[in-house]
């Protein structure tokens, strides 16, 4: 019996088991139900409410417009508008279409004098593009009116709308909350289980037996990426039935949002097991851990698009992988790019699995 | 068959910076008997037992399980011992058949949960989170899971502690079966009753060093021909005897 033990021993064998274990066990721990699946909904239902999306309003200039016009002097000193530089004339359109931008507008002189304000808005964000509207033709009249007292030429506004899909408050809240409760998932609930398993001997009575210590690491691994992903899925489909979350192209966005998870998981890993090996016990951490996720839920685009924020603090922003789960999942869901298309986020999320793996090395304890 | 050494610790030495817990020992264990390692809290009974389970490091000096060194066999070693350790605890939230199922394939067997929880008396208990056993049923599981992968020898740190003298007792009969069933048992203790009872040979160990190896009678036979009197004369009972004939043997652990 132990001679033919001895010869066929096999690792993925044990590993599997603890996964197997750990998922029976994970599926009796209210807390990590509520943190995964629970909490994210009722984020998804409570913001669905509260906002519908942008604060602000949000435009462009076709390019070889009259930068020096006088109405776009008077636009700037309007405060909820903000300018989208740097795109080409197609960007912009293809922006205005996803509603992601509410107008585009240009300005030209034609031959008779008169400034020509072109403005073209979104049935993708048919709200802001009235109210940029209203305010755009309350300039120009404005101006017309000054201009009136001399003889100068008149500003005309012509208005056209573009088709685009509706861009709902959903279609922005969901992929941020799906992106954070994988977050706080691969923090809390590695930091605690290791934590705990150390803390209880658990991981020692491990020790004793044929399994491999790598083996432990990626059995429990594995339990709790089947049971986020899991969690995604449900988060998914409630979002897609009852809130109608776009998924452009179906199953396939579907399958992308869900392998963009799996990589984003692994590189939270990392994270956890950092606060694993620092806390010195249970208390310490939800201190640690929320140093790593609060921040991320705040600035990560979780709630608020990141060019919502000042400034000084977007750069802020762009250093943190949530920020790329979070756009990557938005551009999968509402543009129906693949992960070839999100290649840039996934790379800059994979340096950053590279950075935590090598310090969780380092501080990951097992006694 | 006595005589079939098991297991071997050759001039075991074991420092922590400059405490040295483990100083030079050296004894043998044979096939089929119950060996206690006796010593006050703190002699280094518990790194001697850790360094055989492969769970520690050896400063030097050699240990042979079966014939296997811990030094390049650890692995070997692992498949054939059963290890218990003090106050270990179990994956949680998860019942005692699964955690035996659990342990099953981290030991790469087949086992039935429930015959394996039925040695030590706990099928009734199969439904059972560990946390919610009492201490007896802690232990006896505890023992249950060194059970699994059906090994030569089998090492208890403490099993006793903190037991009532009715599950200590149940405890010792446990162990007593088990090697009744050919398994070696190698344990540690601070109580000598119970290694007088249980323990066919016993080395005492204080401060890191083995002090004397010899089964109990001979200890005691040897101290007595030296002179030695207890100042009061021994009763035939003694209050533990009382306890018990006023409670009963019967286990309380409902």
């Amino acid at each position: 019996m132990n001679l033919e033990m001895n010869d066929n021993y096999s690792q993925i064998r044990a590993m599997l088991s603890l996964s197997k274990a750990s998922l029976k066990a994970l599926r009796r721990n209210p807390s990590a139900i509520i943190f995964n699946i629970l909490f994210p909904l009722i984020f998804i239902i409570v913001f669905g409410f509260i906002s519908e999306g942008r604060f602000s309003i949000e435009i462009a200039f076709m390019p070889g417009t009259d930068m020096n016009n006088v109405i776009i002097k008077n636009l700037k000193s309007v405060n909820s508008v903000k300018f989208i530089e740097n795109l080409s004339g197609e960007d912009m359109l293809i922006e205005l279409e996803r509603g992601r931008i509410d107008a585009v507008i240009s300005i030209n002189k034609n031959a008779d004098g008169n400034s020509i304000v072109l403005l073209k808005t979104s049935k993708a964000s048919p709200e802001r593009g009235n109210v940029f509207k209203l305010l755009l033709s309350d300039i120009v009249d404005k101006q017309n009116l000054a201009d009136s007292k001399t003889e100068f030429p008149k500003n005309v506004l012509k208005e056209e709308i573009v088709e685009g899909r509706k861009f709902r408050t959903i279609d922005f809240i969901l992929p941020g909350q799906l992106g954070f409760s994988l977050l706080s998932s691969g923090v809390f609930g590695t930091a605690f289980i290791f934590l705990s398993l150390r803390q209880t001997l658990v991981i020692k009575r491990f020790f004793a037996t044929p399994v491999k210590k790598m083996y432990i690491i990626l059995g429990e691994s594995l339990s709790r990426l089947v049971f986020t992903i899991s969690s995604s899925v449900i988060i998914i489909l409630i979002g897609y039935f009852v809130f109608g979350f776009t998924l452009i192209n179906g199953i396939v966005t579907f399958g992308n949002m869900l392998l963009l998870s799996v990589i984003a998981m692994i590189v939270f890993f990392g994270f956890g097991f950092i606060v694993s090996g620092i806390a010195k016990n249970e208390a310490a951490v939800p201190a640690i851990a929320n140093l790593i996720t609060l921040p991320q839920f705040l600035l990560a685009g979780t709630f608020f698009p990141i060019s919502n924020f000042p400034e000084w603090l977007q750069p802020v922003s762009r250093v943190l992988p949530l920020t790329y789960l979070n756009g990557a999942l938005r551009k999968i869901s509402f543009e129906g790019a693949g992960l070839f298309d999100v290649k840039g986020d996934i790379f800059i999320m994979l340096i950053w699995g590279v950075v935590l793996y090598a310090v969780a090395v380092r501080v990951f304890k097992w006694e | 068959m006595k005589d079939e050494i098991i297991l071997s610790v050759i001039n075991l030495t074991k420092k922590y910076n400059d405490l040295t817990a483990v100083d030079g020992i050296s004894f043998d264990v044979y096939k089929g008997e119950i060996f206690g390692l006796l010593g006050p809290n703190g002699a280094g009974k518990t790194t001697t037992l850790e360094i055989m389970e492969t769970l520690r490091e050896k400063t030097s000096g050699e240990v042979l399980v079966d014939g296997l060194s811990v030094d390049k066999d650890q692995n070997q070693i692992k498949k054939i011992i059963g290890v218990q350790l003090q106050s270990a605890g179990y994956y949680p939230n998860l019942h005692l058949n699964e955690l035996i199922e659990l342990f099953s394939g981290l030991y790469n067997v087949k086992t039935d949960p429930k015959e394996i929880l039925g040695i030590v008396d706990l099928q009734e208990k199969a439904e059972s989170k560990y946390k919610d056993l009492s201490g007896g049923q802690k232990q006896r599981f505890s023992i249950c899971t060194t059970l699994i992968n059906t090994p030569k020898i089998i090492f208890l740190d403490e099993p006793t502690t903190g037991l009532d003298p009715q599950a200590r007792r149940n405890l010792w009969e446990l162990i007593k079966q088990i090697r009744e069933n050919g398994t070696t048992v190698m344990l540690t203790t601070h109580y000598m009753d119970e290694a007088e009872i249980l323990c066919d040979r016993v080395g005492i160990i204080d401060k890191g060093k083995i002090i004397i190896i010899d089964t109990p009678d001979n200890l005691i036979d040897d101290l007595i021909n030296k002179g030695f009197e207890r100042k009061k004369q021994i009763k035939t009972a003694n209050l533990e005897d009382v306890f018990l004939n006023l409670t009963g043997h019967e286990l309380r652990d409902e």
